[in-house]
């Protein structure tokens, strides 16, 4: 990885950052510190971060003495919950936890949410925490997990179905100035057990954000796991998630990310299908206008053979926005009759707005079906003429067609009440065009 | 399953049938590279001083770069100063007629299958030799010249043509574009050049054999193909080299350059020695080739097949810089065995209106690793472009690896891309289905592989088509993953 020449500043004044968190001593930060500093921050030439100006940005933008997260004077989280759906709230503001705002309604016997700080060092967390999420691999995860502030442990015990899901909502208050904050969250799904998980990231204020992410979900056998990502920023914020979810045999998975608004929106998301028998929808969207940066990094890793993934992320890129798309699909040599699908499809409507995409595949096993297609167009010219004949104005005709071609990407969320809430965002959205 | 694998081994097993070597006496450069190796090319060949002054450039910028890591092979460390960087046939003069070539070079040519003699009249093929690192022979040159074609030797278009090497070489790869490209500016030895005027109409396919016939050598031949305004010309090139323990290097440049409503039809046959089934040995296949669509309505279509090379990087790509112009890559990349092979192509569209279309195919089988590395890059003023791609992957056995890197830029709301990849194996009901009609297990194989590389050796002119197919049967008969 080549860091570029002004890093080391930036790089020194993370590490004095690190020198003022509390935990500094614990081995894993102290370890995870090296690696960050051994990795260093990408530079234009880093093949996985070439499309994603973060270095710059965060040179640029931001000052890393500030030690405390900063107090937010929020009243209410009343304006980001999803309407009429019944769930379990856990808020953090700015990083860190809000026990004023969280609630829990589900009874204790179905679902265990605590505080992972303290988790870490009981209960089963320690087993689980780090596992799988190396923190050798990225530079962003080795920096959460050297100064990750507050994070969330969920596990939902064996043959248990959560009825509620659980909405994680982050606020970042940058009224007054910026906010630097790095979360983690650690979710274990035992057997035969299943959950909703919903996570929402959102921001007040005009001053710059950095909010890096440190997510491991483990999913055992037999269990079902629906989640959905929902970045729906209105301010700067510059962000970079690391998300891994380690699936067991005959588990079951449905993903949803939804990408609209922020500065620069850095989604890891990694895969890893390690049992037989197992099912993989893998859905996103991004929707961006104005200068967003939008950089969706996927990787599925089919480690076992007979199980099935299936990707699509689709995305319309609108002012002088930017969409990265870059899908890796892994089919080990153990993993024999595999199927891996993917698809990558793209709608640019300004010759402003840029695409990169790069579907990748890497296949070490013969007996497998394994497909990716990706596009890159506008809408069609024929479909636009139909909808004019008959009477419909232009812009509905495209918002239309651009609904019609951003709703596929809905089809794995079983929650009625989170579909309606995210077709409305969507459509709300699309019908400016 | 048992047969299966049998059958596998079979072809594992097989030999490399271009592998003898023919004792012709070679005129050497002593080992290694520096400043002084290339004046030594340069003076043997008695050069015009700007050539000289261009090599030295690039061999200065060469030794500021680099060797590219990025590609998707492994390989032990090059020693560029264990490499012997020129070797000619010896022979007294520059041969004139076929009868002054050296007997024992015309056998190697027999051997090959491309007699220099006037048979190959009737095939109606102009062909350019080089051998280790010299051309030897240009057939049909006169012919080529009433129509004012200009087809030799790159040394000999040094001597005669030197304003039009001197306005085009390395107007399509600079010297200093690439390590390899860089290396090749500074020690070529030799080459075709190809030049078509206004309006003509290239008879006849011009066509270029490769080998590598001497120890310790490395290949680094240069090609520069002109086509004017509303010309055409069709280009074949193939190439052999002989079994050696040792790895030898191998590295080219084809430069490419289509003016308005031009056409320049470029393939390639690409056997050079894969290394034995251990690995071992094997040719390093390092090349950089790329067409530039500089008129309107221009057109450039690459297709090659390739069978051989231990390791093959190689990215034939085009430049679309004319309005309304047009790019074509066809390929088939068979790796067996512990070859390798990281190729695509590079589509940059730059004008209106631009096509471009890729169909690769790749097939692996042993413990070989074959992987489709692509760019298509839409610019911004690049308006109304149409790209489509396909790249598909066939598997033949458990420990091969198949890999898909394609990188697609769009700029532009008002272009099309399409990109779509595949991996599969053969199937079982597919072999089931010729099995039952009486076709045997090997036929049925060939079958479905013919049929799977279809759409790109359908490009290929005949002479080709039947030698690719060929190939491709004696790689892969009988292998059913």
């Amino acid at each position: 990885m080549s860091a570029i020449t002004s890093d080391i500043d930036l790089k020194e004044k993370i590490a004095q950052a690190f020198e003022q968190t509390p935990d500094r001593k614990n081995i894993q930060r102290t370890e995870a510190l090296q690696h960050f500093q051994k990795l260093g921050l990408p530079g234009n030439k880093t093949e996985e971060y070439r499309f994603f100006p973060i270095t710059r940005a965060l040179e640029k933008n931001f000052d890393f003495d500030q030690s405390n997260p900063i107090e937010s004077k929020i009243k209410s989280i009343y304006q980001f919950l999803i309407p009429d759906l019944e769930a379990n709230v856990i808020v953090f503001i700015n990083g860190i936890y809000s026990p004023v705002f969280s609630k829990v309604i589900s009874p204790e016997n179905e679902i265990i949410i605590s505080d992972l700080r303290k988790a870490v060092n009981q209960n089963e967390a320690p087993l689980y925490f780090e596992k799988y999420l190396k923190t050798s691999a990225d530079p962003f995860t080795a920096l959460n997990t050297a100064l990750w502030q507050d994070g969330v442990f969920i596990q939902v015990p064996a043959k248990t179905k959560v009825e509620k899901p659980v909405f994680i909502l982050h606020i970042n208050d940058a009224e007054k100035e910026q906010s630097i904050c790095h979360t983690r969250l650690l979710v274990v799904l035992e057997e035969e057990s299943e959950l909703t998980l919903i996570e929402r990231s959102t921001s007040i204020g005009t001053n710059n954000i950095f909010h890096t992410f440190a997510e491991e979900i483990l999913v055992k056998e037999n269990a079902t796991l629906d989640y959905v990502k929902i970045q729906n920023d209105e301010g700067k914020l510059h962000q970079v998630a690391n998300s891994l979810i380690h699936q067991s045999s005959k588990s079951k998975l449905n993903t949803f990310t939804l990408t609209m608004n922020g500065s620069l929106i850095r989604n890891n998301f990694n895969i890893a299908i390690d049992g037989e028998n197992c099912e993989s929808h893998f859905y996103g969207l991004y929707l961006l206008n104005g200068n967003t940066i939008a950089d969706n990094h996927t990787v599925v890793d089919h480690i076992k053979p007979n199980s099935f993934s299936n990707e699509l992320y689709k995305g319309v890129m609108d002012g002088n926005s930017k969409g990265v798309f870059n899908g890796k699909i892994f089919v080990r040599p153990n993993a024999q009759k595999t199927n891996a699908f993917q698809s990558n499809r793209n709608i640019l409507l300004t010759d402003t707005a840029t695409i990169n995409t790069k579907p990748q595949l890497e296949i070490w096993a013969d007996d497998v079906k394994c497909s990716h297609g990706c596009t890159s167009g506008q809408l069609d010219e024929e479909a636009l003429f139909y909808l004019r004949s008959r009477g419909i104005p232009l812009n509905n005709a495209k918002a239309m067609l651009l609904y019609a071609f951003a709703a596929e990407t809905l089809e794995p969320i079983k929650n009625t009440e989170l579909k309606s809430y995210l077709d409305g965002l969507i459509s709300q959205r699309l019908n400016k065009y | 399953m048992a047969k299966d694998n049998q059958v596998l081994e079979e072809i594992t097993s097989k030999e490399y049938e271009h592998g003898w070597t023919v004792n012709l006496e070679a005129d050497e450069s002593p080992k290694g590279l520096s400043e002084d190796i290339v004046r030594f090319i340069s003076s043997k060949k008695q050069e015009p001083e700007w050539l000289l002054e261009w090599r030295l450039k690039a061999f200065r910028s060469w030794q500021k770069m680099v060797e590219p890591k990025w590609a998707n092979v492994k390989y032990p460390e090059i020693n560029y100063q264990d490499i012997i960087y020129y070797s000619a046939p010896k022979q007294k003069a520059g041969p004139n007629k076929l009868s002054e070539v050296d007997p024992e070079l015309i056998k190697t040519f027999e051997k090959l299958g491309i007699s220099l003699t006037e048979q190959k009249r009737l095939t109606g093929i102009a062909v350019d030799a080089v051998i280790d690192s010299v051309s030897v022979a240009t057939t049909f040159k006169e012919k080529l010249g009433e129509l004012g074609v200009i087809f030799c030797s790159f040394s000999e278009a040094v001597r005669e043509h030197p304003e039009l090497v001197k306005k085009y070489l390395g107007s399509v790869v600079p010297m200093n574009d690439n390590y390899f490209a860089a290396l090749n500016s500074a020690v070529f030895s030799d080459g075709s050049f190809c030049y078509i005027p206004k309006g003509v109409r290239c008879p006849m396919e011009l066509s270029t054999y490769f080998r590598i016939n001497a120890a310790n050598t490395g290949q680094f031949e240069r090609t520069l193909i002109v086509a004017e305004e509303g010309s055409y010309v069709s280009y074949l090139e193939g190439c052999t080299a002989p079994m050696r323990d040792e790895n030898q290097l191998h590295a080219a440049v084809v430069e490419l350059y289509a003016m308005k409503d031009a056409q320049i039809k470029y393939s390639t046959v690409q056997n050079w020695y894969p290394g034995d089934k251990n690995g071992k040995g094997g040719i390093y296949n390092f090349v950089t080739k790329r067409g530039l669509c500089a008129g309107d309505h221009s057109k450039i279509s690459w297709t090659q097949v390739e069978t051989g090379s231990a390791i093959t990087w190689k990215y034939p790509s085009c430049i679309l810089k004319g309005d309304y112009s047009m790019g074509e890559f066809y390929s088939v990349a068979v790796t067996n065995n512990y070859q390798q092979a990281d190729t695509g192509t590079k589509m940059t569209h730059i004008g209106k209106n631009t096509r471009s279309r890729i169909v690769s195919k790749g097939i692996s089988a042993g413990k070989s690793q074959n992987s489709y590395r692509g760019q298509v890059h839409v610019m911004k003023r690049a308006t109304n472009s149409r790209n489509f791609s396909q790249c598909d992957s066939l598997l033949m056995g458990d420990k091969c690896g198949a890999h898909t890197f394609p990188y697609i830029d769009v700029e532009n709301s008002s272009s099309k891309i399409e990109h779509e990849a595949t991996t599969s194996k053969i199937g079982e009901d597919q072999i089931f289905y010729c099995l039952q009609r009486g076709i045997d297990e090997e036929a049925a194989v060939a079958l479905i592989v013919n049929g799977y590389a279809k759409e790109v050796l359908s490009q290929l002119p005949m002479e080709f088509a039947v030698e690719a197919q060929k190939l491709l049967a004696l790689t892969l008969e009988g292998s059913v993953g």
